[in-house]
């Protein structure tokens, strides 16, 4: 017999896929999770100090808007989470549906709160920022409306999941009603094209640059990078508790627990 | 009109909103892993130290 030919060749695995693999068992996720956050947290508090002191202290007052255009540094990048928080929710709950991915449904399920609270961050700064600008704090315009809906379809995907006993059954309902309300999202970034409306339009597009100064574009971009910090710490933190809940009767969760005493 | 109260105003409802909802998950754990706590401790007593 030809050694050669019958020797068996190890099958390559790729990284990625065993990363992704691996991020499936929740044990690992507790252990992996667990050490990201802190750092998650931390950025995130660089970042928004930084954010925060050029947009109120350095940025200067726009020609038109005056005082109020600080508003913004908190305005806009709540706005960009709350529809992309809303865009994975929807595609984790794609996974979640398809492939029967548990930790995808937790991270979906865990994801609807915070975007909740983006939303809420959105339409407050928005309307406080009318009432200066517009003369009003609140119109019936398409993207204040679709904004608002917005925040209804992340308290009916929250709603619906409390609704339900059974945590995977309640999952697979919420993670449906988030597939469904994505049609909502390109109502809101569109919005402003397809109707005549109050709100402005974007001043900032990836493929066509910007119309506003580099003294306002940082704060902007910076306070944008990091709430992404903010959603991955909370995302994470929110799975992690979501896991002990569904698992406290698994020796891991005990385990885990024992460790933190 | 000074924009300064509604600057303030809009800043602080982020502050509260984004606080409350970071230490909303850090809340439910404290009491989750006290069920446990208490679950695994029950679980734990022998069956015949009632008998």
């Amino acid at each position: 017999m030809n050694m050669k030919t019958s020797r068996k060749t190890k099958p390559r695995k790729n990284p990625l896929l065993m990363f992704i693999h691996k991020m499936g068992s929740p044990p690992w996720f507790y252990q992996f999770s667990g050490k990201l956050i802190p750092w998650f947290w931390l950025i995130f508090a660089v970042l928004a100090t930084w954010a925060l002191y050029l947009g109120l202290f350095k940025a200067p007052a726009d020609y038109l808007q005056g005082e109020s255009v600080r508003i913004m540094y908190l305005h806009v990048p709540a706005a960009w989470m709350s529809m992309l928080i809303y865009s994975l929710m929807a595609v984790m709950g794609f996974i979640a549906l398809v492939w029967r991915i548990r930790m995808m449904e937790i991270l979906a399920i865990a994801s609807a709160p915070i975007g909740a609270a983006f939303t809420i961050v959105t339409l407050a700064s928005g309307s406080l920022w009318g009432r200066p600008t517009w003369g009003t704090y609140w119109v019936w315009d398409a993207r204040l409306t679709s904004e608002l809906v917005l925040l209804f379809l992340y308290l009916g995907v929250i709603g619906l999941y409390k609704s339900i006993d059974e945590p995977r059954k309640a999952a697979r309902a919420a993670c449906l009603l988030a597939i469904v309300g994505a049609v909502n999202l390109p109502i809101i970034h569109f919005s402003v094209k397809w109707w005549n409306t109050l709100h402005q339009g974007s001043s900032i597009s990836l493929l066509g640059g910007s119309s506003i100064d580099a003294s306002m574009l940082w704060p902007l971009l910076i306070m944008a990078v990091a709430t992404k910090f903010y959603y991955g710490a909370n995302l994470l933190t929110r799975a992690r508790v979501s896991l002990l809940e569904q698992d406290k009767r698994k020796s891991w969760v005990r385990e885990a627990i024992m460790e933190q005493d | 009109m000074s924009h300064i109260p509604f600057i303030l105003a809009a800043y602080f409802i982020a502050a509260v909103v984004l606080f409350w909802c970071a230490m909303a998950p850090l809340v439910r754990k404290k009491s989750i892993a006290r069920d446990i706590r208490r679950l695994t401790q029950i679980e734990d007593i022998p069956r015949d130290s009632d008998a």
